[in-house]
């Protein structure tokens, strides 16, 4: 998905690298934006940010410290995972194996669908990694889906291994920049609310997937990722709302329970085979969550 | 951006007095009616009017919920819920925070309080700063599926559902679409501007998430009735007025009669509360209007522009179901919907329907429209469901119209200032 913004973010922190790749800002007091081009590194100030208009103070708990840098961490792990599960996957597709490629293909993704909204801020990674057709002009169309098209619908590698090559490429780049990663607490705060977004607004509807059908694993990684930024932010948001903690919790877990019915063997059923009214009340049951969860940013309150 | 100064920023107030939506016409259960009442006499209906200037709120507290003896405002937005919480307190803090939210909104206030944290979704949408209350209310209702679905208690209240609330049986000539019919709640929002009520329903629905999902929504464009006698009668689709003959919020014996339960009707927490009928009624206007005007009117019982009955000349004219014309006809025909309708004193109700789209019928290629018929009733099983009967057996009108969509409520009295709509539900014995 191209089209995340992380808006809020986008306005109030002009120094974080989080923002400094996520493109077209939405106002022009962002001034830094147009210099970190490529996610290059720059400190946050931590306590305090201003624009223009407002002057924002930012709770500064250890909690919340502690909280981003394990975080850091798991973003870390999921890309070295995806950096392997990629490797593997591109090798089946060079090999031209399809039966094999078929068969790793979601799960390499799973750890990107994970992380997604990090990793999508990063300069041009999304659009090179992640993009459906028609997202990107014709030419420049490479990465997971362009490959899923020919494996799926066409039943065959050819013509894909520079594809593959150009996919683990940027896979590693990814992982390069991630490495030099510094967070900020609210980049916990929108990501875990933006996957779940991700799932009500597109996922949902099985476009994401629309050859392999195998959005399901993508759902329950997104709702995973989401429900790692929560648990790290949890201790924070304890001393802040612990009722809309408990609360949280509860609704991942019927979300979870939602979707447990589709599993099969180590993976999930095709996503043609989930009726529209069992879309239906995913989709309500991820707005359940998605509602208290938008309210997380409560710990950010100076 | 969510910010102090963006919010505060002029929107220009989209809702001028709605000319056109002011006047009106109808049909369903009751018809017609004449005034020389212009487009531009109707504009000048005094709560019309009122929706402009500094008395556009109504009070969302009081004995009665307000939205049904309310002069009907201009729009509606409706929707159904079901409820996905287990526990019963699940659902009575529903009704607390929603009851909240609705008295803000009647008020012409944000939903909630909290809409300046930069770090925090606002509260409230947004999409009603700067308009006024625009005579919102929000009336609140539950349907027999609260109490009781397949058989199962859920929430323990079984025994405190009405007999009146009986599920409305089969009726002749209905082809139901399930998914747009009933509900565990309902949720009523009426305005003079039509984004007042879509945000109503919109932040309510969002407060109820994770405790009910809507099960389907309603929008109504234009009013088909007349609750007061300050407004003039407006006109159905079918370009008939519509409600000439209803209950007026004024004729305080009628209400009391046919529309208020009263102590001893049914449980106590009922008392001065009343039943929501609601049927989705499509209209299939393009035959409609092959129809001769003469037909037309023969079908309805009154004259097209006048609103009167069949050989008089003013709207309010008597509706003398005995005249027979020269050759001993009776003037207004048998099969006609306003002699159906008016069977039996016993059977009147509040009519407060709106016409609706729903954009384009692709099956047929022809408009989606009709009526969103709405009414209010002491006992449906006494008023709607006798009347309907008869109507959906004989009614010269059936051949053009089709009921879609059914759901019956309970809308419990009003809040008091400190309580919330169904308080006499939740928390009495």
């Amino acid at each position: 998905m191209i089209q995340r913004r992380i808006s809020l973010t986008a306005a109030f922190f002009v120094s974080a690298v989080l923002i400094a790749g996520c493109g077209q800002p939405p106002t022009s007091s962002d001034e830094t934006s147009g210099e970190d081009k490529k996610g290059k590194k720059t400190e946050a100030t931590g306590g305090e940010t201003t624009n223009e208009s407002t002057t924002v103070n930012i709770a500064d708990s250890p909690e919340l410290k502690e909280g981003t840098e394990r975080y850091e961490k798991y973003v870390a792990q999921q890309t070295e995972l995806l950096v392997e599960r990629t490797q593997k996957f591109t090798d089946a597709v060079e090999a031209g194996n399809v039966e094999e490629a078929k068969r790793l293909y979601a799960p390499a993704r799973v750890p990107w669908e994970r992380i997604e909204p990090i990793a999508a801020t990063l300069e041009d990674y999304d659009p090179d990694i992640d993009a459906r057709e028609g997202d990107v002009p014709k030419d420049e169309w490479s990465g997971f889906h362009r490959i899923e098209k020919s494996l799926w619908e066409r039943d065959t590698t050819e013509g894909q291994a520079q594809y593959a090559r150009q996919l683990m490429k940027d896979v590693e780049g990814l992982q390069g920049e991630i490495e030099e990663l510094e967070l900020e607490p609210v980049a916990l705060v929108t990501g875990s609310v933006e996957l779940l977004n991700e799932v009500s607004a597109g996922k949902i509807t099985g476009e994401e997937e629309r050859y392999s059908h195998t959005d399901l694993y993508d759902i329950q990684a997104n709702v995973e990722g989401s429900e790692k930024a929560f648990e790290k932010l949890r201790p924070a948001l304890e001393e802040a709302d612990p009722t809309l903690a408990s609360n949280i919790e509860q609704r991942f877990d019927s979300v979870y329970a939602e979707l447990e019915p589709y599993r099969k063997g180590d993976g999930w059923v095709p996503y043609t085979e989930v009726k529209e009214e069992e879309r239906r009340e995913l989709s309500q049951k991820m707005d359940a969550l998605a509602e208290p969860l938008s309210q997380i940013g409560q710990v950010l309150k100076g | 951006m969510p910010n102090e100064k963006t919010l505060g920023k002029k929107v220009s107030r989209r809702d001028a007095l709605r000319i056109f939506g002011a006047s009106g016409a109808g049909f369903t259960l009751g018809a017609g009616g004449a005034t020389l009442a212009t487009r531009y006499a109707a504009a000048q209906d005094v709560e019309g009017a009122k929706s402009n200037g500094l008395d556009s709120r109504v009070p969302f507290f009081g004995r009665h919920q307000a939205g049904v003896s309310t002069p009907q405002q201009e729009h509606l937005q409706f929707a159904a819920f079901d409820l996905t919480a287990e526990k019963a307190s699940e659902v009575r803090d529903l009704l607390r925070s929603c009851s909240g939210a609705a008295a803000r909104m009647c008020a012409g206030e944000p939903a909630g309080e909290e809409n300046y944290e930069t770090f925090l979704p606002p509260d409230d949408t947004g999409e009603a700063f700067d308009l006024s209350a625009a005579r919102l209310t929000i009336t609140f209702g539950f349907g027999p599926s609260l109490f009781e679905r397949d058989g199962e208690d859920r929430f323990g209240l079984a025994k405190k559902r009405p007999a009146a609330l009986a599920e409305i049986p089969a009726l002749p000539g209905e082809s139901l679409d399930e998914a747009r019919s009933g509900g565990d709640l309902c949720i009523q929002a009426c305005a003079d501007d039509p984004q007042v009520a879509f945000h109503a329903i919109r932040n309510l629905a969002r407060i109820a998430r994770g405790v009910a999902v809507v099960r389907w929504s309603q929008l109504g464009f234009g009013r088909t009735a007349s609750t007061s006698k300050s407004q003039s009668t407006p006109r159905n689709l079918m370009g008939f007025k519509d409600g000439t003959n209803n209950i007026k919020a004024e004729d305080e014996d009628l209400m009391q009669r046919h529309v208020w339960a009263e102590k001893g009707d049914g449980p106590s927490w009922m008392d001065g509360g009343t039943y929501l009928v609601a049927r989705k009624i499509r209209m299939l206007i393009e035959v409609w209007d092959r129809v001769s005007l003469d037909d037309q009117e023969k079908s309805i019982g009154r004259h097209k522009y006048t609103g009167a009955p069949i050989g008089k000349e003013e709207e309010f004219a008597p509706l003398n179901l005995d005249r027979k014309d020269e050759d001993g006809e009776p003037r207004i025909p048998e099969m006609s919907h306003v002699r159906l309708s008016r069977q039996s004193e016993d059977e009147r109700i509040l009519r407060r329907g709106y016409s609706f789209t729903d954009g384009m019928d692709v099956e047929r290629g022809q408009l989606d429209a009709g009526l969103f018929f709405i009414c209010f009733q002491r006992n449906p099983r006494k008023q709607f469901v006798p009347l309907q009967r008869r109507l959906g057996q004989n009614d010269a009108l059936n051949e053009y119209i089709q009921h879609t969509g059914s759901a019956l409520f309970a809308c419990p009295p009003g809040a008091g200032k400190s309580g919330y709509v169904g308080e006499a539900l939740f928390e009495g014995d």
